[in-house]
């Protein structure tokens, strides 16, 4: 008994001395900036997380690992492409580590739990290529919430015009992730579209992210037979689902979004697919093409659109470092906010009051399948 | 019409693949009176081995299927004597929670990067696609490998039990344990080998449901090894050709749920027989409802 009330004892005064101890937060220096990336380094979308990360590293050294006379200290987060784990990261990055600012993430999954995380907090985010409309907007503005990239109600829209215009397509058929906002969203941008351009949508089959077995609703979609398979998806499903769609004789063509945009899609399956995009290394504009230079020369192969745009996104945050002469969050936001066509790589950046980039252009890739590379096809400008 | 003929084709693909891995749930259930959750993740473990034996060993893939069936049947047997022996006459409800512990120790473990890494990861089929089409019917050759291959091993899985002496333990175990014991069975043995065999069969299920659904990860067994189980209540739990029959059952379901009603539909209609089954007949379709005999 005695024994015992020593133990509980020692056990008291741990508690009380961790207690004590996490109550200390390691103070930053007064010349350190830490701006946070938060990428799914690991999961079902990791080469977005590798490519961004990639692409924010190279950034920062160009920048000379300064900006403003402020030292960048990085803190990267892999939100693993799930919704807990970017929350749970993002809390992290703004509550223990304190970031002024965030790059991510790369997907509307992932990018909508931590805009409502960052609008609480007040840190500033840019993702790179989160394209949901309600990354920004749910109904109202997150003051807090940029994006580098074009919306989906304009990618599906530009995918629309493509098909209709361009391939001269009438029937379409959809296949979308019901448990993914980004591919509902796109999907139901695109249906809306296509209907609206005089197109007729004839099936809109939904599946959940763990579902592998597509032969029933591959099955139907091959007997009606449309012009399109809109496939808005990611690009490990993507594979998945066209190499079950030929083998059932789907003759459709398929058409899909950015989530497509990998190195790890399955060229020789998708040979021939067209997909909306937000940059072309083929683009000639001299800023394009000084970037893909660098990138090649530093990781030795061509930047997708997910790294194009993670600089994109790393430039801003930099810029409003700069033009906010100050590692205060809300002090960085509103210089993000006021930016007036700032040049970056894939445009000249505005944000308007819904935190998205005014007028930026889609592009329309085609998949080469035997380079292992994309054809640029045509670009398509927001009306 | 024809559309319908080739959903019941989809559906008979499906059924097969969890036809392997429902035969191990009823093999286990039938001898130890325990579900083994951890069975979905010998399944998906398996699809990995096949994987990594034809991707990076680059073994033919009748190898490679040998190869995952030996692995997931170790595997299922140190799953067996580290997990479940010690509990086995300790009350029912311990033995099922650690068995859904090992479930989540074999999907987490792999998931660490010097393992299996938390990827998902596509790869093409070492099996060149062709399909045939008969009477406007597609069928690849990927189907047809699946058919013969789960035909030959349900046949070699008879063989076993009804003529050989292992086969007879096996029977005798599942009986009744002191009893085995008394006729001089060594049930440790006998139980160790269901789990081999039972193993084994999701490991092979494994590497062909990785040709059939070229995108694996670490918690591929979850939906997977559930349906599976399922199918086997539903075609009567601890009985071997109810497994069969339920997963057939399920395949088919399943497909002809998300043909005619709706995708979304499948996962709850499958959830919804399980429901019923339990409701209405528990013991499955091919059970017969025999009274505890003191």
């Amino acid at each position: 008994m005695k024994r015992m009330k020593w133990v509980a004892l020692l056990l008291v005064v741990m508690f009380v001395f961790s207690v004590a101890l996490s109550g200390c937060a390691p103070k930053t220096a007064s010349n350190v900036i830490k701006i946070g990336l938060i990428v799914p380094l690991t999961g079902n979308v990791a080469t977005f997380g590798q490519s961004i990360q990639n692409a924010f590293n190279l950034e920062i050294k160009q920048a000379g690992g300064t900006v403003a006379g402020y030292t960048i200290q990085t803190v990267v987060a892999d939100d693993q492409n799930t919704a807990n784990q970017a929350t749970a990261v993002a809390i992290k990055l703004c509550t223990q580590d304190k970031v002024s600012a965030i790059v991510g993430s790369a997907t509307s999954l992932t990018t909508i739990p931590i805009s409502v995380v960052c609008e609480q907090y007040h840190v500033p985010f840019v993702t790179p290529t989160a394209t949901n409309v309600k990354v920004t907007m749910d109904p109202t503005r997150k003051i807090y919430a940029f994006r580098a990239c074009f919306i989906d109600p304009f990618q599906g829209l530009a995918g629309a015009t493509f098909d209709y215009n361009y391939l001269h397509a009438k029937t379409a058929a959809a296949m979308f992730d019901e448990t993914n906002a980004y591919s509902s969203g796109l999907k139901d941008a695109y249906v809306q579209a296509f209907t609206k351009l005089g197109g007729k949508v004839v099936a809109q089959m939904a599946y959940t992210t763990t579902d592998t077995d597509f032969s029933a609703d591959l099955t139907q979609i091959a007997k009606l037979n449309p012009d399109i398979l809109y496939l808005p998806d990611y690009y490990q499903k993507v594979s998945l689902i066209g190499g079950q769609a030929r083998n059932l004789g789907v003759k459709s063509i398929f058409m899909g979004g950015d989530g497509w945009d990998s190195s790890d899609l399955n060229f020789a399956v998708m040979n021939g697919s067209y997909f909306t995009n937000h940059y072309s290394a083929d683009d000639p504009s001299p800023t394009i093409q000084a970037w893909v230079s660098a990138y090649k020369a530093a990781y030795g192969s061509v930047p997708d659109a997910l790294a194009t745009l993670g600089a994109d996104a790393t430039l801003i945050v930099l810029q409003g470092v700069r033009d906010a002469q100050s590692t205060d969050p809300t002090k960085i936001k509103d210089a993000i906010q006021n930016l007036n066509g700032f040049q970056g790589i894939t445009a000249k950046f505005t944000f308007g009051p819904d935190g998205n980039p005014v007028n930026k252009p889609a592009v329309v890739l085609q998949i080469n399948g035997p380079a292992k590379k994309y054809n640029f096809i045509t670009e398509v400008a927001p009306s | 019409m024809v559309t319908f003929f080739q959903q019941v084709v989809n559906g008979l693909q499906l059924g097969l693949v969890y036809a392997l891995i429902a035969l191990g749930y009823t093999m286990v259930y039938g001898i130890i009176k325990l579900i083994n959750f951890a069975h979905g993740d010998v399944f998906m473990v398996g699809a990995f081995m096949g994987y990594i034996g034809f991707t990076f060993v680059k073994l033919p893939w009748p190898v490679a299927l040998v190869m995952a069936l030996i692995t997931c049947a170790v595997i299922g047997v140190i799953n067996e004597r580290l997990v479940y022996r010690p509990l086995r006459y300790a009350a029912k409800i311990s033995a099922l929670i650690s068995a859904i512990g090992a479930s989540f120790f074999i999907e987490y473990f792999t998931s660490l990067n010097f393992v299996f890494g938390p990827n998902y990861i596509s790869y093409t089929p070492p099996i060149k696609e062709i399909t045939w089409i008969i009477g406007g019917v597609r069928i690849t050759d990927i189907q047809v490998v699946i058919l013969v291959t789960v035909a030959a091993f349900l046949a070699l899985l008879q063989l076993l039990i009804f003529r050989t002496k292992l086969g007879s333990a096996m029977r005798t175990v599942s009986f009744d344990h002191d009893a085995a014991r008394l006729m001089g069975v060594d049930v440790d043995r006998t139980i160790s080998f269901t789990f081999f065999v039972g193993s084994g069969l999701a490991g092979i299920g494994g590497v062909l449901f990785g040709f059939a659904y070229p995108e694996i990860w670490t918690f591929l067994g979850v939906m997977t090894g559930l349906k599976a189980f399922i199918a086997a209540v539903l075609g009567g739990i601890g009985i071997i050709p109810g497994a069969v029959l339920g997963a057939l059952i399920m395949g088919q379901v399943e497909i002809m749920t998300a043909a005619y009603i709706s995708s979304q539909a499948r996962d709850a209609v499958a959830f919804a027989i399980l429901i019923i089954v339990l409701l209405i007949r528990p013991s499955g379709i091919l059970g017969r409802n025999e009274p505890e005999k003191i």
